[in-house]
């Protein structure tokens, strides 16, 4: 999974029938020092995420699909599967942050 | 998924016969602010999208479940069109930089 922060939501009226009731979140994803770092994505949620948090974004379809909507086989490729409250590493990891 | 741009569409006559009849989009793919993010790239149209428009794509195998799953050859596909560039929200700060 990555780490992402949640900066957002997107409406979309017209979508595949899959994301009937999905909530689709913007998401950016961070280092371990809540760095902005690669490109900004779309996922949807499933452990009622809201904007600002920190969240384990799943970036496989099989998955996320199953995640989001019960089963898989639907064109989505990324699902938010929790929300992190803390991360805590090691002390020689937390001085290269 | 990620968000994008339809910027352009691509006819190719001689291509992959599952491929008859689809449309192809040239798209470009956008950060939360709505500014360019990666390489453009070619995708299939599931929703109805036209040039111009702001979508979402997913990525990889799930991309091709939308059409006859096993022999559509497509890792790119439009599967949402955004109401409007109004209802991409995100926090004040993160708007076209």
């Amino acid at each position: 999974m990555i780490i992402a922060r949640v900066i957002g939501n997107v409406v979309a009226t017209q979508k595949n029938e899959r994301y009937e009731n999905a909530r689709v979140m913007l998401c950016q994803p961070v280092d371990l020092a809540g760095r902005e770092t690669g490109a900004t994505l779309i996922a949807l949620d499933t452990v009622d995420a809201g904007v600002g948090d920190l969240v384990m974004i799943v970036q496989e379809g099989w998955g996320a699909s199953t995640a989001a909507t019960g089963e898989p086989g639907a064109a989505i490729d990324s699902a938010i599967v929790g929300v992190v409250d803390d991360i805590d590493l090691l002390p020689e990891e937390q001085r290269t942050r | 998924m990620q968000l994008a741009r339809v910027i352009g569409t691509v006819v190719a006559t001689v291509k992959n016969d599952s491929l008859e009849g689809r449309k192809l989009l040239i798209i470009q793919s956008l950060d939360a602010g709505l500014l360019p993010q990666g390489t453009p790239l070619v995708a299939l149209d599931a929703v109805g999208a036209g040039v111009g428009e702001l979508v979402f794509w997913c990525r990889g195998k799930e991309a091709s479940f939308p059409f006859r799953r096993e022999d559509t050859p497509t890792d790119c596909t439009i599967v949402g069109i955004v109401d409007s560039e109004r209802h991409v929200t995100t926090p004040g700060s993160r708007r076209r930089r």
